[in-house]
């Protein structure tokens, strides 16, 4: 079952073409990535799949419905969840309250229920808080489950980060350059983390990410953009050998 | 876990009864009455005030626009159903059932209030910041603006016959029954707001105020978590203006001008953005400042700003910063959680 198709998806920034004529399909449960040198677009295509653009041209859709025009929480609600380049977390929240938090589209309860304290209100905050206790164990963060994110290290606000869009339980993780930053100890920590994310949650992934040895490790399946324009598809190895790839990537060496 | 329920609500009776037997007996005078009751009607306005500009983040400076709809709609309200006026002729309800019908009317106020609230919600889903501090300020003087072209309400004049109101309440019961409903509106007020920035719904807003971009893209729905916490606020501040309309008796429209929205703007920022408690003990130091300066007279507006800039200087966050009092005190969870 096809979970995310994108056909001829345009963007443009008043006359600036950040990306043109972009087509990918994702398949259930599938680890794909998207690479790309710096300014290619990766990130203007996670923003219009989150619903934060809306596109010039094109068409998004997700497990069969045509999601192009909704709201980035309304794509959130749908079942897509994203983590950012540069880590977005509410940091003056504590972690449990931003996993909880990410929640919101299906709170399963109104303002009605919140005034009067009611049986449903009660009861399904008590689940929201089981689920976000949970992915706490998952990801051994319970112990900072009442810290403030800003305090933590790097690495755990990155794990946090993806324990929190996994919060919403998505059917889709879109995953934005998720070891950015991080020394090469946490990097294979992060490889196996995001394996095993994968495998138990089941759960397809579309990772951005500049370093290759996670995406050569992940991913099934890449694509590489440059300035907008798709210019290889394909497994790790005809990728690594592709040779408009090492072009974007080490310039021509036939100066 | 009894200790826990029970001992807020008995301590919050025993004051009620206390403050009314002293009233009753004529202890306390009506001078004394009269800042008490202020202090329960700044409780709301600061607490309000502060969802919006301290748990999510916006800065709104109209506060005093909400309390003046209230203000009015109640007091027209409370006096064409249960007095004989001169504009409304004879009262359209028997005046024995206004102590039934005075918390109804001030809910009316504070709903009329809420719709007025989406005056500066509607603009709020575009902009955010200075400009938001513009459009809000604008709305205060459209609707002060409305009311002293409405003539009917007595325009620039003022509005008064509301203590006849009062009276008609007395004459079922002689007991100080203004002090009642002040102190029901006010613990009322600060439970809903407790109630709303405790639950995950409500803390939809302040994940607004600290990444508005995470909170859309992580599944909070903004504009409608702002139209609901415009409406509170301002629905809140309603109900703040028909207490204090009822409670001096006469209402002008002088009194909602950007003077009044600074008074709440610095309750608020006394007391520390984001702090339910802070708001409260903000709302009652500076109630009680200024009676204390009230020999100063005009004075007194060089003092209070003043008094801001020092406070901005030496303690940026305000009294609380952004802590509830159990936050300090962990022990008060025995008896209380806050948060």
């Amino acid at each position: 079952m096809t979970v995310l198709k994108i056909t001829e998806l345009t963007q443009y920034f008043s006359g600036l073409c950040a990306l043109s004529d972009f087509n990918i399909q994702l398949e259930e449960g599938e680890l794909v990535g998207l690479i790309g040198p710096n300014g290619a677009g990766k990130t203007t295509v996670f923003n219009l799949v989150s619903g934060f653009y809306q596109p010039t041209e094109g068409l998004i859709s997700f497990l069969g419905q045509p999601i192009t025009g909704l709201k980035p929480h309304q794509v959130t609600a749908r079942g897509i969840a994203r983590t950012f380049q540069n880590i977005r977390l509410w940091n003056e929240m504590t972690v449990l309250d931003n996993i909880m938090l990410a929640q919101h589209s299906a709170l399963g309860y109104g303002i009605r229920d919140l005034f009067f304290r009611t049986g449903r209100y009660q009861q399904r905050e008590h689940e929201i808080r089981d689920l976000a206790m949970e992915l706490l164990d998952i990801f051994k963060l319970r112990e900072v489950a009442e810290e403030k994110p800003k305090n933590l290290s790097y690495g755990l606000q990155r794990k946090v980060e993806i324990a929190r869009a996994l919060s919403s339980k998505p059917q889709l993780l879109l995953l934005d350059e998720p070891a950015a930053g991080l020394p090469s100890r946490d990097v294979v920590e992060l490889i196996d983390l995001i394996r095993w994310i994968h495998r138990e949650f089941k759960i397809a992934i579309w990772m951005i990410e500049h370093q290759m040895k996670v995406v050569m490790s992940l991913c099934s399946r890449i694509t590489v953009i440059d300035f907008g324009v798709v210019i290889a598809e394909g497994t790790p190895e005809e990728i690594q050998h592709h040779p408009d790839v090492i072009k974007a990537y080490l310039g021509d060496d036939q100066l | 876990m009894t200790k826990q329920k029970l001992s807020v609500p008995f301590a919050l009776l025993a004051l009620l009864m206390t403050v009314m037997v002293l009233a009753q007996y004529e202890v306390i005078d009506l001078y004394i009455q009269t800042i008490i009751l202020f202090i329960g009607i700044n409780i709301i306005i600061s607490s309000s005030l502060n969802l919006v500009n301290g748990h999510m983040g916006e800065f709104s400076c109209g506060h005093a626009g909400f309390i003046a709809v209230g203000a009015y709609v109640s007091s027209v309200l409370s006096v064409a159903l249960f007095t004989q006026d001169r504009v409304f002729g004879a009262p359209l309800l028997p005046p024995q059932y206004a102590f039934i019908g005075f918390p109804l009317v001030l809910l009316a106020g504070g709903i009329a209030a809420a719709f007025a609230g989406l005056l500066v919600a509607l603009p709020s889903f575009k902009t955010r910041g200075d400009y938001l501090a513009i459009i809000t300020i604008a709305a205060n003087y459209i609707i002060i603006t409305l009311v002293i072209n409405i003539d009917k309400i007595g325009g620039a004049r003022g509005f008064m016959g509301m203590k006849r109101v009062i009276f008609a309440m007395e004459d079922v019961a002689e007991i100080p029954w203004m002090i009642l409903w002040v102190f029901l509106f006010t613990v009322l007020s600060i439970i809903a707001i407790r109630r709303f920035v405790s639950s995950t719904y409500g803390k939809g807003i302040i994940a607004i105020q600290q990444d508005e971009v995470a909170a859309e893209i992580m599944s909070v729905n903004t504009n409608k978590m702002k139209l609901i916490a415009f409406m509170l606020s301002s629905g809140l501040a309603g109900i703040a203006g028909g207490l204090y309309a009822h409670v001096i008796g006469y209402v002008n429209p002088k009194s909602f001008d950007i003077l009044k929205s600074t008074e709440a703007l610095v309750m608020v920022y006394l007391g520390g953005m984001g702090s339910i408690t802070g708001s409260i003990l903000s709302a009652v130091l500076f109630t009680l400042l200024l009676e204390l300066l009230r020999p100063l007279q005009i004075i007194k507006w060089v003092a209070i700003p003043l008094l801001l800039i020092i406070l901005m200087q030496f303690r940026p966050e305000g009294i609380m910063g952004n802590r509830e009092l159990s936050d300090i005190f962990p022990r008060l969870k025995k008896f209380y959680r806050f948060k």
